[in-house]
């Protein structure tokens, strides 16, 4: 039974009819996201939320980013960040900062949903800037084998070849990918938080942010097929695992040939 | 002790002095420390120890079976099917569980046995002598000679010294071979594929790239035009691979008042848009981690970190040379396009490098 399923899953004509619907899928949803982008351009958001939105800024934001958001010494001005990087800073717990380190680390979330909306809304009415992803734009699938050509190019170098994260300079780091949202990650690739360079639309297309995504998402469900992937960190880690526990293991073995019985 | 059955003379019957040379004439040598004392089994001394010595021995040649026969499983029972990378793993997995167990079981429990069964006195061997007696010599060298006349390899002059000509010429194919390591690269590594007026593109899509689609903050990954169309031919893939890895650069657009430009590179950069070369000057990586905010360029593989905002002078980390900066410009169309190729060569340095 499970075989015969199988093997129809490998007829060639199950693979053409894939692809197709998969064409189809993205071509149209595609249209849809860049169509439901260009709309945003009226803003998504009330007045209602924009007003609730300009008092949470200040009651919470303000001392940093200054009270028309101008920015100060301590926080950068928040003139044309967009709905996307209040999102993204505020739902992963970065915003509000706790103490200036090197980096802004994922922290519990401050704030209830509809504040993070009315936050966004009021920095939106600001000047324009990258909106937040549509749901249309966001349940969309893409092609994870290409979106895993364009992340080892733009992406790889500091957030790992399957996003597990890496090292940057003075402390600072590329974090790990495994648990981002695909609303996040979107909101980071076209803000540029911190020391994250911006991939605006012109940069990585549309269609390439959904590959990435979707590949993003890919990888984690995959299963590992080499075994265990020691936190896919690469040859480090393998390194330190096959010292200790191969050569330890050859050297217990080696102390049991010597030792007499008893 | 038999020293004088084999024509050896102990140092103190010999008829001359022997020198002590240089070694040092140990006052206090250890006393020799003899043999263990024997200690007994658990396996000697109780019938029910050795019974299940025993017992543990045959178990583990029977894992050994069991683990044989479950590799013969594995192979036929793991199905593998094509694409199905799940399926390899588990057969070839299980197969080589199985035969590694089935050849452990059998050795854990040879030395088992061995220790816990086979007798365990402890005995001590004199070392043999390895000269051959006089008889063995002679013998020796009367089968020689025998060799050499049968054979007539002192009087066929010919054929000793054609032979001689053989032995010296065999191995000079094994040496012939090593001119695969060159020939010498030219000019090469001296130029890459950039020349006056070829667009950047997006690496990998090809596409050209509009100044004003390069806002503050952002990182392009860049090719010269006419790169991907190469990795396009089965036929031209390879010089792709080649040119693309002289030729990658970072597509950088920072505040233009954070520059820090030299005169002579004022009009390399357009409008703080600006390119530099991504081969790391240290040993070849791709520096390509951009931070933002820092404008430092970091490269994993030693962690040389790089100015952008300075020329790319290098800050930290082994790299001596800054990162090679293209010069660029756009077009009438407001493409981006290189003004020439990069004015020094890029990446590691190499032996005829200039400084
Ligand atoms: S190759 Fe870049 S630091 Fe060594």
């Amino acid at each position: 039974m499970k075989q015969n399923l199988k093997n129809a899953r490998r007829s060639p004509w199950s693979a053409i009819a894939v692809i197709l619907a998969g064409l189809i899928l993205t071509g149209s949803g595609f249209a849809a996201a860049t169509a439901s982008t260009s709309a945003a351009s009226e803003s998504p958001y009330t007045a209602g939320q924009v007003e609730q939105g300009h008092k949470l800024f200040l009651s919470n934001c303000a001392s940093c980013h200054g009270k028309n958001a101008e920015g100060t010494a301590n926080g950068p001005s928040l003139y044309g960040v967009g709905a996307a990087s209040v999102l993204f800073q505020v739902e992963t717990g970065r915003m509000p900062g706790a103490i200036s380190g090197p980096q802004l680390e994922v922290k519990p979330v401050q704030f209830k949903q509809p504040e993070i909306d009315a936050m966004a809304a009021w920095v939106a009415s600001l000047a324009p800037g990258p909106a937040a992803p549509t749901a249309a734009y966001l349940a969309q699938k893409g092609d994870a084998s290409r979106g895993g050509q364009i992340f080892r190019i733009n992406c790889a170098m500091c957030h790992n070849a399957v996003g597990a994260g890496g090292a940057l300079t003075g402390g600072k780091y590329a974090p790990a990918l495994t648990n981002t949202s695909a609303a996040h990650i979107y909101e980071a690739m076209i803000t540029g938080p911190q020391n994250m360079p911006v991939f605006s639309n012109s940069d990585l297309t549309l269609a390439d942010k959904t590959d990435i995504i979707t590949y993003l998402q890919a990888v984690q469900t995959n299963p590992s097929i080499g075994g265990f992937d020691l936190g896919n960190l690469g040859p480090v880690v393998e390194g330190l695992f096959m010292w200790i526990f191969m050569l330890g293991g050859l050297v217990l073995i080696t102390m049991w040939l010597g030792a007499k019985s008893n | 002790m038999s020293d004088k059955k084999n024509g050896l003379v102990k140092p103190e019957d010999a008829e001359f002095d022997y020198s002590a040379g240089l070694a040092k004439v140990d006052a206090d040598k250890f006393a020799d420390p003899g043999i263990e004392p024997h200690r007994v089994r658990m396996t000697d001394k109780s019938v029910k120890h050795e019974k299940a010595a025993a017992r543990q021995v045959a178990g583990l040649f029977l894992f050994s079976i069991a683990s044989s026969i479950f590799a013969i499983w594995a192979y036929f029972g793991i199905k593998v099917y094509s694409f199905d990378l799940n399926s390899i793993r588990s057969n070839v997995l299980f197969l080589g569980l199985g035969i590694a167990f089935g050849m452990l079981g059998i050795g854990i429990g040879a030395v088992h046995w061995a220790k816990t069964l086979m007798p365990d006195a402890e005995v001590s061997e004199a070392r043999h002598q390895t000269r051959g007696s006089e008889e063995t010599r002679a013998a020796a060298i009367e089968v020689i000679n025998l060799a050499n006349e049968e054979s007539g390899f002192s009087r066929r002059k010919l054929i000793r010294r054609s032979l001689y000509g053989a032995l010296a010429l065999f191995p000079i194919p094994g040496l012939v071979i090593f001119r695969d390591l060159g020939p010498n690269p030219g000019d090469s590594l001296k130029h890459t594929m950039w020349a006056p007026g070829l667009k950047l593109m997006r690496d990998p899509s090809g596409t050209p790239i509009k100044a004003t689609d390069v806002q503050v903050g952002t990182v392009f990954h860049v090719i010269p035009e006419g790169l991907a169309e190469l990795g396009q031919s089965e036929a031209t893939y390879d010089e792709m691979i080649a040119q693309k890895s002289k030729a990658a650069v970072l597509l950088v657009r920072v505040d233009p008042a954070i520059l820090m430009e030299a005169p002579e590179r004022k009009d390399w950069s357009y409008q703080g848009i600006v390119a530099y070369s991504k081969i790391c000057t240290h040993v070849g990586c791709p520096v390509a981690l951009y931070e933002q905010q820092t404008h430092h360029l970091l490269c994993p593989c030693h962690q040389s970190t790089f100015d952008l905002a300075d020329a790319c002078k290098v800050i930290f980390g082994p790299a001596s040379r800054p990162l090679p900066q293209l010069p660029i410009t756009v077009d009438k169309d407001g493409y981006l396009i290189a003004r020439s190729d990069f004015t020094e060569p890029v990446g590691p340095s190499f032996w005829d490098r200039k400084a």
